[in-house]
């Protein structure tokens, strides 16, 4: 242990923040680069008019004014599709399946968090944690998603995935899908039991509403939440802790082997079965703290919760090279900003036309089109990497 | 071939007989059915609108009884889904001692199922839909005993008008009940001289960043959100998070005291939160005192909105059902009867309202609320301020 301890290498820690800084920023100035060329297009249009006469400024103002904060929210939820992105792609390098349950252990994930959170609260803890305690008790509910999510996936692969390992793939798919609707209704079951009701929202603690400002321009404040912090943070943390555990452990090493070959990997002296279940453990941890996370950015969760978010990721796994741990990453971040982007803007340039409401339809042409030029994803040859 | 029908057909004929004929003397029940959201996020309103019924039932079938009825509730719970809503009236048409319905929450169920009732000639009495589509298509069987959106929704912006707003951004859910009330409310809003900065529907529940750049951008005044309160208070919630400091304005979908546990404080931060309703608090009516006491002896809670409304819209079919019955000297009533004795009440004494329909089915003058909410505690929903009470005629 202490060998292992002693051999920490620093460059499998360095490398992907470094990646992530690279994507987070290379995505966030191409989208705001094409922005500011469409709104410098679009002066003296009829989109700049509406907006001259309903709120008083020009497009290019207005466009400029609000990149900042678009550039956070799309960064925030980028990172939380990248976290669940990882466990489809995990999933796909060792196996070759789509994990069409995996949206569900994310929502899992998020049920067991926040209802660890209100009975804390329910107790009364919550409203007499300070600032640090309250992040502890945040931290403590991210560890159960973790572990009730990293149970699931586990116990899903063992009963409906395994028995199934050498049969056609379209057959552990359909099985994946019928796991999705089972684990649906068992979380709705739950809570009709338990509590008589579907949705549930996080309790209020803490300081996690509370603004930091980052930059004042002028009249202009530029500020974060603390919960959008809390949020890249953690997803930050795991994504290197993933990546130093695939590619800088002798355990990753093997998860590697048995993705290229189970069949030597096996007699290597690898237990194909053990790695296969430490996959499900790991990809269903990061889809619960995903679920906690998201839980406490967006407050209210729902059986169905998992199912936008979870094919979203699934696109930002494809997007990126399904297989492949980076293209997770890059996937998630560009899927952020692209429906960020066409969220706040869509209205604008449009003249009402389509709203906020056909962000995911633009999100998804644009997508279509990606696949079309590089049927294997922005990063999909670096079969190396496959994880 | 022919050979067999005509061998079985006498067969089958007789046997009709028989079983219409032991019917006649069995069949003294009577069921009056209530539809409403008893799972999901709008249980808690459904739940009560079952509630109400439930004790309107056994407190007022007496004289039903006395003439050798029995009175029975069949419960159903739509879901808040049309699909459910209408598989149940289904059900509720093919049950012959079911002779009235109690409900629906939502507009968007009750339109639909609504399609079942009049082809089959029952009456269904609403406490809570609110879309001009329900009483607009002149179903006989198809009454209601609150107001109308598109007054209500024009009453929101007369609202907003009256406390100085003069731009809005509106919002709403895609669902008949919100699109409609935000239209009205727009239009209404238009010609009261408010500017109108946005005008957008969404189905999100959690995420609402994307939608709320453009609103915090144009700074509206008010957001005014058409639609149910699962939707309505996470929106605002996220949209004081962001910074928003104006008025969040709402329709009666935001009526709940779940409303206050999603969204808290940030109910009461900027220029507040109030919304438009046609169900005021249960204490606002005179005649609730003992609905209130025993309602919360029986089921151990506050009723919530429209608990009240459906009391009357089952006190109402009891009446209907017992006038009929009368008429008909004793016996069960058939249902075209009981749907003629509902509009044929005059001045009906209910415990929120003295009722009688028009010819439409809606109530000749119906109650509209204007309530601030004052406090972040759910127990304490059925305390907030009423801001506005009008008394307004449904439009010719």
């Amino acid at each position: 242990m202490r060998k292992f301890m002693g051999s920490v290498d620093l460059r499998q820690i360095l490398l992907p923040i470094g990646q992530m800084a690279i994507f987070v920023v290379g995505a966030g100035a191409l989208c705001s680069v094409i922005m500011v060329i469409l709104a410098l297009l679009c002066r003296g249009s009829g989109a700049d008019h509406l907006l001259q006469a309903t709120q008083g400024v020009g497009i290019f103002t207005y466009t400029v004014g609000n990149l900042p904060q678009v550039l956070i929210d799309g960064m925030t939820i980028g990172f939380v599709y990248a976290a669940i992105a990882l466990g489809y792609t995990m999933v796909y390098g060792v196996l070759q399946f789509i994990n069409f349950a995996h949206s569900e252990i994310f929502a899992i994930g998020a049920f067991c968090g926040v209802e660890a959170l209100i009975a804390l609260n329910g107790l009364g803890i919550l409203a007499k944690a300070g600032t640090i305690g309250s992040f502890g008790y945040f931290g403590l509910a991210l560890l159960i998603g973790m572990a009730a999510s990293g149970g699931m996936a586990v116990l899903v692969e063992r009963v409906a995935y395994r028995p199934l390992r050498n049969s056609p793939t379209l057959v552990p798919l359909i099985s994946a899908i019928g796991v999705s609707f089972a684990l649906q209704d068992i979380i709705r079951m739950t809570e009709s039991l338990t509590t008589g009701q579907f949705y549930r929202v996080i309790p209020t603690f803490g300081n996690f509403d509370a603004h930091l400002v980052l930059l004042r321009i002028g009249g202009r404040v530029i500020d974060i939440q603390v919960k959008s912090v809390v949020v890249i943070v953690a997803a930050v943390a795991m994504l290197v802790a993933l990546n130093y555990l695939v590619k800088a452990t002798k355990v990753g090493k093997a998860i590697r082997a048995v993705a290229q070959d189970k069949h030597t990997a096996a007699l290597m002296g690898i237990g194909v079965n053990a790695i296969i279940s430490l996959t499900f453990l790991v990809g269903g941890s990061l889809g619960g703290a995903a679920g906690v996370l998201y839980a406490l950015k967006f407050t209210r969760i729902d059986p169905f919760v998992g199912f936008m978010p979870g094919i979203k990721a699934f696109a930002a796994a494809v997007l990126g090279g399904i297989g492949n741990l980076t293209g997770a990453l890059l996937g998630g971040m560009v899927l952020g900003m692209i429906e960020s982007f066409a969220g706040a803007y869509l209205g604008t340039y449009t003249m009402g036309a389509f709203g906020a409401e056909y962000k995911d339809m633009v999100a998804f042409l644009i997508l279509i089109l990606v696949i079309i030029f590089r049927p294997n994803g922005l990063l999909g040859e670096q079969v190396s990497q496959k994880a | 071939m022919r050979k067999h029908v005509s061998m079985i057909a006498p067969a089958v004929a007789s046997l009709c007989l028989l079983l219409a004929a032991g019917c006649e003397k069995e069949n003294k029940t009577i069921k009056i059915a209530t539809q409403s959201p008893l799972s999901g996020a709008m249980s808690v309103i459904g739940s009560d609108i079952k509630s109400g019924t439930q004790l309107a039932i056994e407190q007022l079938s007496d004289p039903l009884v006395k003439m050798g009825f029995k009175v029975e509730l069949a419960p159903f719970d739509d879901q808040g889904n049309p699909d459910t809503g209408v598989a149940n009236a289904k059900a509720i048409v093919s049950d012959p001692s079911v002779l009235g319905v109690v409900g629906h929450y939502n507009s968007g169920v009750q339109i639909p199922s609504s399609e079942e009732y009049h082809s089959a000639g029952l009456c269904n009495v609403s406490p809570a839909n609110t879309n001009p589509k329900v009483t607009e298509r002149g179903y006989l069987e198809v009454n209601r005993i609150c107001g109308r959106d598109d007054v209500q929704g024009a009453v929101g912006a007369q609202f907003a008008k009256s406390k100085g707003i003069k731009s809005a951004y509106v919002l709403h859910d895609k669902t008949a009940y919100g699109q409609g009330i935000a239209e009205y409310f727009q239009k209404e809003a238009l010609t009261q001289g408010i500017k109108v900065v946005g005008f957008a529907g969404t189905e999100e529940k959690a995420n609402f960043d994307a939608i709320l750049s453009p609103i915090i951008a144009a700074k509206p005044e008010v957001i005014y959100f058409g639609g149910m309160f699962d939707q309505s208070a996470v929106l605002f919630k996220q949209a004081r998070q962001k910074g928003f400091k104006g008025m969040c304005l709402s329709d009666d979908g935001f009526d709940s005291s779940d409303a206050a546990k999603i969204g808290s404080d940030a109910l009461l931060q900027g220029a507040g939160t109030y919304f438009s309703t046609v169900s005021g608090p249960a204490n606002v009516y005179p005649d609730t005192a003992k609905f209130v006491t025993d309602f919360k002896a029986k089921f151990g809670n506050n009723p919530q909105p429209f608990a009240a409304q459906s009391y009357d819209c089952a006190a109402i079919l009891l009446k209907a059902i017992e006038n009929a019955a009368v008429a008909n000297k004793g016996k069960l009533p058939a249902r075209a009867d009981v749907t003629k004795a509902v509009r044929d009440l005059k001045d009906f004494h209910g415990i929120t309202a003295t009722m009688t329909f028009n010819a439409k089915g809606d109530l000749a003058k119906a109650k509209y609320f204007i309530i601030q909410v004052t406090s972040a505690d759910p127990a304490k929903w059925s305390a907030n301020r009423i801001d506005q009470t009008l008394d307004i005629a449904p439009p010719q």
